[in-house]
C-alpha cells in the first residue's frame, strides 16, 4: 500500500496540492477524478517523483520518504522502483524500436540479460496482441497501440503500481476502447493502478476506490459505490458536466 | 589554360590532403568534444551536494566565458593570438617556451572555434528534446546520465546533425586562414603557384573549386546521415 500524508506542493505561490492524506491499496484500482487543474496530474507525479511536493510523507510497506528533505538518487531509484508512470501522450522513445521501448530499463536499470528482456517483452507484446509490431518505430504505429505498448513497458519494470495519467485522453474512441480492455484486463488481475480519467464508465467497471480532487483539495475519498450511488451535489454536478461532454 | 590546371593540380592535391583535410579533421574532432562537454555543462543543473553544485557553477561561468571569446572575436586574430602572441608569454614567465608549431596552433585555433559555436548548436539540440522523454525515462528508473546516452543524445544527434554539418563543411573553408601561420595549404599553394604564372584568376578559380567538390562531398555524405538519423521518423525515405 502507497500512504501519502499532508502532501504541500505551491507553484509560485499558488497552491496546487493543499494537504492531501489518502492510501492506495494494492492490489486494486483507485480512480482519482477532478476537474481540469484541479491537481490530480501533480498528485500523480508526486508519487513518482516527477513532480517534487514541498512537504508531505510517502510511504511504502518497506520505506517512507518526506518530501520536505533533499531526496537522493538512491531515494528516487527505490521509489521509482515500486511505480511507472505511463502518460497521456505515451511518451515512447520514438529513437528505439517497439521491442528496444520495453526492454530498454530493463536491460539498462535492472540489469536483466538482453536474452531474458526480449523473450519477456516479446510475451508482453503478445498478451496485447501486438507481437508482430515489435521491430517497428513507434511512429509507424496508431495512437491506440502505441499507448498499448506504453503500457507494456511501464509493466516490463515489474512495478508494484502502474500509474496511468489520462492514459485514453489523446485516443479516438475505437482507440480508446483498445487501451481500456487491456486495462480492465489489468484491473482483473489484480495490477495496483492508480489512474486520472474523464471516462467515468471505466471507473464504474473497474474502479475499487475513488478520489475527487477539486483546487487542490480532497472533496472525495472513498469507494466507488459510494461515489456513484450516493454522490454529493458537487460531484454529483461534476458527473453530469462529465456525462454531457 | 588546361595545361595551367592539370599541371597545378598534383601540388594543390597534395596540400589538401597534406593540410586541408587533416586540420579540418583533427580539429573538429578536438572542436566537437570540447563542444560537447561545453554543451553538457550549461545544460545539465546537477542536483548534487552543494560542494558538487559550487564546482559546477564555476564550470559553468568558465563554459560561458570561453564561448563567449570565441564567438566575439574574429578566428584569423585568434589564430594570430596562438601562433605569434603567445610565444611572448616568455617575457613574463621566463623559462618556459610558448612557441607552438604551427599546424598545433591551427589545431588549437580551429578546435577551441569550432567548439564555442557548436556548443550552442548542440546545446539547443538538447533542450529541444522534450521534457516528456526525460520523465519517461525517469519513471522507468533511468538515471540522469542512462536518460542522456540512450534517450536523449540519439534524439538530439539527429536534431543537431544539419547545423553541425554546416559547421563542418565552414570549418573546410576556414582552413584556409591557416595561410596567414606559414602553413602551406591548399590556398596558400594557389597563391605561390600565382605568383609564378601570374594567372590569379585561373588559379584562385581552380582553387575554389577544389573546396567546392570538397564540400560537396560533405553535403552528400550530410543528406546520407541525416536519413539514417531518421530512419526512425514516420514518411521518412530511410
Amino acid at each position: 500500500m502507497i500512504k501519502i500524508k499532508d502532501i504541500v506542493k505551491k507553484y509560485d505561490g499558488k497552491t496546487v496540492l493543499d494537504n492531501i492524506s489518502t492510501e492506495f491499496p494494492e492490489g486494486k484500482t483507485t480512480v482519482i477524478v477532478g476537474p481540469s487543474g484541479s491537481g490530480k496530474s501533480t498528485l500523480l507525479r508526486s508519487l513518482d517523483l516527477l513532480v517534487h511536493p514541498d512537504s508531505g510523507i510517502i510511504s511504502f510497506p518497506n520505506f517512507s520518504l518526506n518530501y520536505a528533505d533533499k531526496i537522493t538518487s538512491k531515494q528516487s531509484k527505490e521509489l521509482r522502483a515500486q511505480t511507472s508512470m505511463v502518460f497521456q501522450n505515451w511518451n515512447l522513445f520514438p529513437n528505439l524500436r517497439v521491442i528496444d521501448n520495453i526492454t530498454a530499463a530493463p536491460i539498462h536499470v535492472h540489469k536483466v540479460p538482453k536474452k531474458e528482456a526480449i523473450a519477456q517483452a516479446n510475451e508482453l507484446l503478445k498478451r496485447v496482441g501486438l507481437e508482430k509490431y515489435a521491430d517497428f518505430y513507434p511512429d509507424e504505429l496508431s495512437g491506440g497501440m502505441q499507448q498499448r505498448i506504453s503500457i507494456c513497458r511501464a509493466l516490463a519494470v515489474k512495478p508494484k503500481y502502474i500509474l496511468l495519467d489520462e492514459p485514453t485522453s489523446a485516443l479516438d474512441p475505437e482507440l480508446e476502447t483498445q487501451v481500456l480492455e487491456m486495462l480492465e484486463e489489468l484491473a482483473q488481475q489484480g495490477q495496483s493502478m492508480v489512474m486520472i480519467t474523464h471516462n467515468i464508465e471505466f471507473a464504474k467497471l473497474s474502479a475499487d476506490k475513488m478520489l475527487f480532487i477539486e483546487n487542490g483539495e480532497k472533496i472525495f475519498d472513498g469507494s466507488k459505490d459510494e461515489f456513484f450511488n450516493n454522490p454529493s451535489p458537487r460531484i454529483k454536478e461534476f458527473l453530469d458536466a462529465i456525462s454531457l461532454q | 589554360m588546361w595545361d595551367i590546371i592539370i599541371s597545378s593540380l598534383p601540388s594543390l592535391l597534395e596540400a589538401m590532403m597534406k593540410y586541408t583535410i587533416p586540420l579540418t579533421i583533427i580539429s573538429f574532432f578536438f572542436g566537437l568534444i570540447l563542444a560537447i562537454v561545453t554543451a553538457l555543462i550549461k545544460f545539465l543543473k546537477p542536483h548534487g551536494n552543494a560542494f558538487v553544485r559550487s564546482i559546477w557553477g564555476i564550470l559553468r561561468v568558465i563554459a560561458d566565458v570561453y564561448v563567449w571569446a570565441f564567438r566575439s572575436t574574429p578566428l584569423l586574430v585568434q589564430l594570430f593570438i596562438i601562433y605569434f602572441g603567445l610565444p611572448n608569454l616568455q617575457n613574463f614567465i621566463p623559462g618556459f617556451n610558448f612557441e607552438i608549431p604551427a599546424f598545433t596552433a591551427a589545431v588549437i585555433g580551429f578546435s577551441l572555434n569550432t567548439g564555442a559555436y557548436a556548443s550552442e548548436t548542440i546545446r539547443s539540440a538538447l533542450m529541444s528534446v522534450p521534457q516528456d522523454q526525460w520523465d519517461a525515462a525517469y519513471t522507468l528508473g533511468f538515471s540522469t546520465t542512462q536518460t542522456l546516452w540512450y534517450i536523449i543524445l540519439p534524439q538530439a544527434a539527429r536534431i543537431v546533425l544539419p547545423p553541425l554539418s554546416n559547421e563542418f563543411i565552414g570549418l573546410v573553408k576556414d582552413t584556409s586562414l591557416a595561410s596567414t601561420i606559414t602553413i602551406t595549404e591548399m590556398f596558400q599553394v594557389s597563391q605561390q603557384i600565382a605568383a609564378h604564372n601570374y594567372q590569379p584568376l585561373l588559379m584562385y578559380t581552380e582553387v575554389a573549386a577544389l573546396y567546392a567538390i570538397l564540400c560537396s562531398i560533405l553535403t552528400i555524405l550530410q543528406h546520407y546521415l541525416e536519413k539514417r538519423s531518421s530512419r526512425y521518423l514516420k514518411g521518412d525515405e530511410g
